[in-house]
């Protein structure tokens, strides 16, 4: 189980970083929401990984660790308000500059590019 | 107490000339010399303690885990510095009055020269070195204000850059070698490290050590090869010259190193660098003296070169020759400073500081002639004047020394010869300025200065002779203390004399006055032999340096920086990658001892789901509406995971996440291209392609070598204190309420931040609306479709209850502010897709900015209240009650908490969503913003 865990981590840090490499706003943004799954599997993993744990108190012998969750869970919402951010800069800056190359180039550069 | 006040009385005299600044010009001065004279007051009630032997120290804790502390420290040494510095401080005070000009900005002048009094004695009292330091610098840059005070020189400007790059430079290594210092005996305490010499010159990195502090002494001391930024700090105004280069600049380094003496001396490396950059300066400094035409670029030299003395007895490490070298310093100052002031005089009363020009003075001021001739002729080294007795003792320790074995004779040969250079420009000083004929076109007609103007000199000149004839009454017992300090223990036999007696030490200064005599005799030949060398301008060589440093860093910085986000993005995951490796390579087993749990099929199918959506993500990400959907797919799976790995809150969280970010790809991709262009080169794909993959490789590995050893976390504080202290059963809500409020108020808060600063960037986005697809198939424009329309409609009311339950029960069951307020949002923003913004609009009025802000208000109001309980920030209270038909329930100062966070998640969730969906609408903020 472990295995698997960490190798769908890997691979989802692998595909965000791949993503974010990309020169245009939109494959970055659908990178940084890859790797922030990964980020978040990871630190949620620094608890162990538990099977039928009990969330609430009282209910079983066995716990899963609360604390990374709770780390994780403002994480994922301050994941989305960035992702949002980042995206919305993107499309702002393709509004003002024409294009929606991450590197802020004016409008006709790309098309020099192209030759 | 009274030390720390010696210290403190100049640093808050720096405020009293800007405070004076509307009184008369004696005002500000007698202002400005107040608080200084009352520290040197004092200095002198700490004397009987200081005398009898004494170190007096004060300190303070400031960050104890670090090492530091404010501390003073008054040793003998100290005390010496001390009384330099303030003492002379206060003529220059005097001085200064009559020497600045009515333009002059008197009460700044003042200012920085207090906060310059301020660093250096901070410097000399320092207990701690780091303190020592950061006073260091203070002395760099509060003589770079006093050099460049008269800023709309380019002169003082350039000569200001000057001196502050150099000494600010050598200020660095000094602090590096103190930091090793530090580390090699544990503790920044001066008196520890004072104590730990033999630790020190034992340690492997003495020699490191030794080269570091020493560069922060030599650059700030003008030793060869830094003498350089000396003669061109002369642009400064006359008071600066006088105080910085006779008795506290120049002399902070040297008295780093008397500080340090009883450290780091004692080494034949000791003896090599220090004695012959000393010797060197000394040679070098005096040569070049002699042939300065300005009055002050002959002094400047001659300061390098006695420096460089002071510098070479230093290194003799013998203790006769600190004896002698701290003796110098006094004699140095005293002769320097009242000649400084002269020359200052001069150039006043002349208007001009050339020698070609100024000739014959003697006639014009007999008195201020006088008193100029008896300080060069102490800085000669005539018999019974101050300069002649330091000098006799130089001369004995130069012979005496034999670590240079059999050319050891060499020393006192070039010792001589240094002198008799020192004996030239001396008869120069006098011979050309006051006598030699007529002055030569002065622009002023040259006539003794006020009166007061002269006290300061008079007062040094009283202290010269006084020292040259009485030595033993007037310096001796000040020169014993001062001296067992710096060597740290007993002081050698040494008598202070006129007369020894005739032996080799008199012969040699009788050689040097006659050769001295001789050369100035016969400077027309010297002159001319010189006039053949072409002179190297300092100050350009140093520019054409700086510019060229300059034009380096702005070619690195532009490759390095270059505009490129891909750029750098890569060039940081790559160095994130190199950094992670090597502790990857030092581990040996990837897989740790913690038992494993067993893989189950469905696990493995999500697994294999999870890569697939992944893959197709990465694979189609040029098709943007394919790649969001499979990146749905893998958020899906992500918030099962959760879900299967005991983690509900999370799994709950995930979900709600997911439906508003797929929302919001979809709304932009609205307005964005649909296809990405094809533009990455072949050779960018696989080098990105390889990087993505090692760190992944990389990432996992870590991961699985974290979740296969076993744990030892404080999880067990929050499963115990969470039912008692916190009054709810589901612990991850109870620490993101409760134990860690303050950090989930935080997080709320940035939440809000990026909701506005995203409101912002929509409001005056400028956006081309498309009317069809990529294709070329135009959107629907038909009306919102009904079915969609009426079960949403109904489905809201329903929707909201959940979100309500889910909130009450959070503190116990999984669920929470979070939570419920996502679900809220996923339910209005469903209703925003069903009906329209215009539909909305007429029916749900709520500002989205008032609802965050109203959120993160009653989540720091809820922290404030417990404060009436006399209990810190964000104590919860919590009860239980009973209410007839519902029963027993809880009520927790908690659950308002999660009111604010349940609104402020809604309210910066809309703020994005609704905002952006408007913008495809009439109701467009960019629209409204025009109109």
């Amino acid at each position: 189980m472990e295995a698997i865990f960490a190798f769908s981590v890997g691979l989802l840090t692998a595909a965000g970083v791949f993503l974010s490499l990309r020169g245009r706003s939109f494959p970055v943004v659908v990178g940084i929401t890859l790797l922030s799954y990964a980020v978040n599997l990871f630190l949620f993993s620094s608890g162990r990984l538990t099977i039928n744990g009990a969330a609430v108190l009282g209910t079983s012998e066995v716990y899963a660790d609360p604390v990374p969750q709770a780390l994780v869970l403002t994480a994922i919402v301050i994941g989305f308000a960035m992702t949002a951010f980042v995206l919305i800069l993107g499309m702002r800056s393709r509004a003002d500059l024409g294009n929606d190359h991450v590197d802020g180039r004016l409008a006709v550069e790309p098309e020099e590019k192209k030759k | 107490m009274g030390l720390l006040w010696i210290p403190l009385l100049p640093m808050l005299g720096t405020l009293m000339p800007l405070m004076a600044a509307r009184f008369s010009r004696n005002s500000i001065a007698l202002l400005t010399a107040l608080l200084p004279a009352a520290a040197l007051f004092l200095l002198f009630t700490q004397a009987p303690a200081v005398f009898s032997g004494q170190v007096l120290a004060v300190s303070f804790k400031w960050i104890p885990l670090a090492g530091l502390e404010v501390a003073f420290r008054l040793d003998g040494l100290a005390w010496l510095f001390a009384l330099l510095i303030l003492g002379i401080g206060q003529l220059i005070i005097l001085y200064a009055r009559y020497y600045l000009s009515e333009q002059d900005n008197m009460p700044l002048f003042y200012s920085y020269l207090l906060l310059f009094m301020t660093a250096m004695l901070g410097i000399v009292l320092s207990g701690n070195l780091i303190q020592l330091w950061f006073f260091w610098e203070l002395t760099s840059i509060s003589s770079f204000l006093l050099i460049g005070f008269w800023s709309h020189k380019s002169e003082a400007r350039k000569g200001a850059r000057m001196a502050l790059t150099i000494t600010g430079a050598g200020g660095l290594a000094l602090l590096a070698g103190l930091l090793l210092v530090g580390q090699v005996v544990g503790s920044y305490d001066l008196g520890e490290v004072l104590a730990s010499g033999d630790l020190i010159r034992e340690h492997a990195a003495y020699p490191v050590i030794l080269v570091l502090v020493l560069l922060g002494a030599f650059t700030k001391s003008a030793q060869f090869p830094f003498h350089f930024w000396l003669p061109h700090a002369m642009s400064a105004p006359t008071p600066v010259s006088a105080y910085l280069h006779s008795a506290t600049m120049v002399k902070a380094g040297i008295f780093l190193m008397a500080r340090m003496y009883p450290v780091l001396s004692g080494t034949e490396l000791w003896f090599l660098i220090v004695s012959m950059t000393g010797l060197a300066t000394l040679l070098i400094g005096a040569y070049v003296a002699l042939f300065k035409h300005d009055l002050k670029g002959l002094l400047a030299y001659s300061t390098i070169s006695h420096l460089g003395l002071i510098t070479l007895l230093l290194g003799m490490n013998t203790q006769l020759s600190t004896v002698a070298a701290i003796f110098h310093i006094v004699n140095h100052a005293a002769f320097k400073a009242s000649l400084f002031m002269a020359a200052g005089i001069i150039d006043h009363e002349t208007g001009t500081r050339d020698m070609r020009q100024i000739n014959g003075l003697w006639k014009y001021m007999p008195h201020t002639a006088t008193l100029a001739m008896v300080a060069a002729a102490s800085m000669a080294g005539v018999p019974l004047l101050n300069g002649f007795l330091s000098k006799e003792m130089f001369f004995a320790e130069t012979l005496q020394q034999v670590t240079l074995g059999s050319l050891s004779w060499m020393v006192p040969v070039f010792a001589t010869l240094g002198t008799v250079f020192s004996v030239a420009y001396s008869a120069r000083f006098i011979h050309d300025v006051f006598f030699n004929g007529e002055p030569v076109d002065l622009p002023k007609t040259p006539h003794e200065p006020p009166r007061f103007m002269r006290i300061p000199v008079e007062v040094l000149i009283a202290l010269c002779l006084l020292i040259g004839i009485f030595p033993n009454f007037v310096i001796g017992p000040l020169l014993a203390i001062a001296s067992s300090a710096a060597l740290g223990g007993d002081l050698p036999n040494y008598s202070l004399a006129i007369w020894h007696g005739f032996n080799v030490p008199l012969l040699m200064s009788f050689l040097a006055m006659v050769g001295g005599l001789i050369i100035y005799y016969n400077r027309k030949h010297l002159f001319r032999f010189q006039a053949q060398f072409p002179e190297a301008d300092a100050k350009l060589i140093f520019e054409w340096v700086m510019q060229q440093l300059v034009k380096g860093c702005t070619v690195i910085m532009q490759k390095l920086e270059n505009g490129s986000l891909q750029r750098y993005i890569y060039l940081l995951i790559f160095l994130a990658m190199i950094l992670m490796a090597g502790p990857m390579i030092d581990l040996n087993a990837t897989e740790g001892h913690k038992s494993q749990l067993p893989l189950d099929n469905l696990t493995l199918i999500a697994a294999i789901i999870l890569a697939a959506a992944t893959l197709a993500t990465v694979l189609f990400n040029r098709k943007r509406l394919v790649s969001i959907i499979s990146l749905s797919v893998v958020g899906l799976i992500v918030s099962l995971a959760f879900a299967r790995f005991s983690a509900p809150d999370l799994a709950l969280t995930q979900l709600s996440v997911e439906v508003v970010t797929m929302i919001l790809l979809l709304l932009a991709l609205f307005f964005l291209p649909q296809n990405t262009p094809k533009e990455s080169h072949p050779r960018r794909l696989v080098r990105d392609l390889s990087l993505a993959g090692i760190i992944g490789g990389v990432i996992g590995t870590i991961n699985y070598a974290m979740i296969t050893r076993p744990l030892d976390s404080l999880s067990w504080f929050y499963l115990e204190n969470s039912k008692t202290g916190g009054g709810g059963t589901n612990v991850v809500n109870v620490i993101l309420v409760d134990f860690r409020g303050l950090d989930t108020l935080g997080e709320i808060s940035v939440l809000g931040i990026a909701a506005l600063g995203i409101y912002k960037l929509i409001v005056r986005m400028r956006l081309y609306m498309p009317s069809s697809d990529s294709t070329g198939r135009p959107w629907a424009v038909g009306r919102h479709p009904m079915m969609l329309s009426v079960v949403s409609q109904s489905l809201l009311p329903l929707a909201l209850l959940v979100s309500a339950y889910i909130f009450l029960r959070g503190h116990n069951m999984p669920g929470g502010g979070f939570i419920a307020g996502l679900i809220t949002s996923v339910a209005i923003i469903q209703q925003y897709i069903a009906h329209g913004v215009d539909w909305i609009k007429d029916r749900l009025r709520i500002n989205y900015q008032w609802l965050v802000a109203s959120g993160i208000l009653i989540a720091a109001l809820t922290g404030v209240g417990s404060w009436f309980f006399n209990r810190p920030f964000l104590t919860t209270w919590y009860d239980y009650f009973n209410l007839p038909l519902i029963g027993e329930f809880e009520l927790a100062s908690a659950m308002l908490f999660d009111l604010g966070v349940y609104l402020t998640v809604i309210g910066a969730t809309l703020m994005i969503l609704a905002n952006l969906g408007k913008l495809t609408t009439k109701q467009s903020p960019a629209m409204k913003e025009s109109n």
